[in-house]
């Protein structure tokens, strides 16, 4: 009697216990889904509108911006465990005059609760130097130096009249891998806890970041455009990926 | 059977493999086709891009144009290169041949890959003038040219990709290393130097092998030569930013020197005479000049008809009339 009852006790847990890893089973093991990241590209609040409106940098100093496109690659995504997963060919090129592209979409990747991602903010090195690209990285795209091989990581093209420079315009071509002139930043942002990106084989999530393109003239150096105003790689680059670095994106909402 | 088939190779030769071939004294390529596999079809559209003249802004100005087989795929009595609009460039024509070898491109050594070098040419405004998207829309919209690609590629879809990786199929087969030099390296049929060769290859190795090392004949590096005191063109500094490489440039090859005439990053000497009088006598104390060259190199006039002699040694004249690398 008593030996059945230990035995009852003994089974039912390895019952309970089976049943309940087979239901993780299904869910887990090799499932992957989709998630999707939206870049709002922002002048320090403002929507960004090309060629018409007027902002203000750190400076004070008015300026209008045509062209604003930047790279975002090597999306790794991590948990709280610690583990992460880092994206296989995840290069995307954002242009704030093409609407589609601000919208990027990650396909298989791993269900999973996610706590932090990172990236980075341009190339990274070796595809600076490899063979003819395609995608994202096709030079076609306007992004890559022909004559000093590499990607321009962050284009941002406009006026002001502050700028010295012929029509007043503002030329900031920022890229280059190699020391001292190295640009390549990595953007990294926890994500809270409690409202992590779940990513599940029946939702797909959407991460908003807010894109600030002032972050390029203020952070570690304010930038004026009357001493600044034309940058193709090079130390002032430099300067302006500093400034970037942390400042450009941020983590608005996801929508689980 | 054996009559079906004697019959269809009358009728359709086979074909040559186009290969890629190491020579036997050379070392292990930088590129080796392994993501870009080479075929025949991807060797010819990667040939006709080479001397199609109509990727070009005024439809006058193909690959060939400057790099012209007959000149070791230099241009012949050019200082600098000549494209479209009559614009003259700024530097020289370099030779291609054994570009597989190389990691770095251009008199600065500014491009890092064999297959992204086309499109600086492609869209300098003296040399092509146009920019891809332009080439892509035209080849799209070209016959055979959709046709061609998907002969090569498998798909009618034409892109920068697929462009630049058949031109590569194209130049990075240029092998040059059946020169006399070649021969005598690797023992083949006897052939050997005579004595004026093997004297101005003694003075060679003893003189010029610290830049112009075998078999390249080049060590790939950057240096200036003290061509002037301040050079007009900043040379590698353009790439680098460093103040050190002010008026430097990649050190040439010498390889089929008898036909790249002229000259230097600014074809400024018409013969070797003049180059050699230039290390004999010429040198100037640029800033960073090359510290081997602090007294020039000095050289009686029978050391440079020797040298001369031997450089001969290294025309190659078996890649130069390769009727497989001609415009046909």
């Amino acid at each position: 009697m008593k030996l059945s009852q230990y035995l009852l006790a003994l089974v039912c847990p390895i019952i309970i216990l089976s049943s309940c890893k087979k239901s993780t089973d299904e869910v887990t093991p090799d499932a992957k889904s989709t998630f999707s990241i939206e870049f709002e590209n922002q002048v320090n609040g403002s929507p960004l509108v090309l060629n018409t409106t007027t902002y203000k940098n750190a400076k004070g100093e008015d300026f209008k911006i045509n062209i604003f496109k930047y790279y975002v690659s090597n999306i790794k995504l991590s948990k709280a465990d610690g583990s992460s997963y880092l994206l296989p060919e995840s290069y995307f090129l954002i242009d704030a005059s093409k609407p589609e592209s601000t919208n990027i979409t990650l396909k298989d990747v791993p269900v999973g609760d996610y706590t932090k991602i990172e990236y980075t903010i341009g190339v990274d090195y070796a595809r600076n130097f490899a063979g003819a690209q395609t995608g994202a990285l096709d030079p076609i795209n306007g992004m890559f130096w022909t004559w000093n091989s590499g990607y321009i990581f962050v284009k941002l093209e406009g006026t002001s009249p502050q700028s010295t420079d012929k029509g007043n315009a503002l030329t900031f071509h920022i890229g280059g891998v190699t020391d001292p002139n190295n640009t390549i930043r990595t953007f990294a942002t926890e994500i809270n806890a409690a409202n992590p990106l779940r990513v599940r084989t029946d939702g797909k999530p959407n991460m908003h970041f807010i894109v600030n393109a002032a972050a390029l003239f203020t952070g570690k150096t304010d930038v004026s455009f009357a001493t600044l105003n034309f940058t193709m790689g090079g130390a002032n680059s430099v300067i302006v990926a500093n400034n970037y670095a942390s400042g450009l994106f941020r983590l608005d909402h996801i929508h689980n | 059977m054996y009559a079906c088939s004697k019959n269809e190779e009358e009728i359709t030769p086979e074909e040559k493999k186009i290969t890629f071939s190491i020579p036997a004294n050379f070392p292990t390529p930088a590129y080796n086709f392994e993501d870009n596999k080479l075929t025949n079809a991807g060797f010819a559209l990667g040939k006709k891009l080479f001397y199609e003249a109509r990727l070009s802004a005024d439809k006058s100005v193909s690959c060939g144009s400057c790099h012209q087989q007959f000149a070791a795929f230099t241009q012949l009595d050019h200082k600098v290169s000549h494209g479209v609009n009559n614009c003259q460039g700024k530097r020289n024509t370099p030779p291609l041949f054994n570009l597989a070898w190389q990691k770095a491109f251009f008199w600065d050594g500014g491009v890092k890959n064999i297959e992204t070098s086309p499109l600086n040419a492609i869209t300098d405004a003296c040399e092509m003038g146009t920019d891809i998207q332009t080439i892509v829309a035209f080849l799209k919209n070209t016959a055979p040219y959709p046709d061609l690609f998907k002969q090569a590629f498998g798909s009618t879809e034409i892109n920068s990709q697929l462009i630049l990786k058949s031109i590569t199929q194209f130049t990075a087969v240029l092998v040059s290393g059946n020169s006399k030099y070649d021969k005598v390296m690797r023992k083949e049929g006897g052939i050997s130097f005579n004595a004026t060769e093997q004297a101005g290859y003694s003075l060679f190795k003893e003189k010029c092998t610290s830049c112009h090392a075998e078999p390249f004949f080049t060590d790939f590096s950057y240096r200036s030569n003290g061509l002037d005191l301040v050079s007009t063109d900043e040379g590698r500094s353009h790439i680098t930013g460093q103040a050190a490489d002010f008026g430097k440039f990649r050190v040439p090859t010498l390889r089929n020197i008898e036909y790249t005439s002229p000259y230097m990053h600014d074809g400024r000497f018409y013969s070797v005479d003049e180059v050699l009088e230039h290390y004999n006598s010429g040198v100037k104390a640029s800033a960073n000049l090359d510290v081997q060259l602090k007294s020039g190199i000095s050289l009686s006039s029978t050391e440079k008809e020797q040298i001369k002699a031997f450089l001969k040694t290294l025309t190659d004249n078996e890649f130069i009339k390769n009727t497989l690398y001609s415009e046909s």
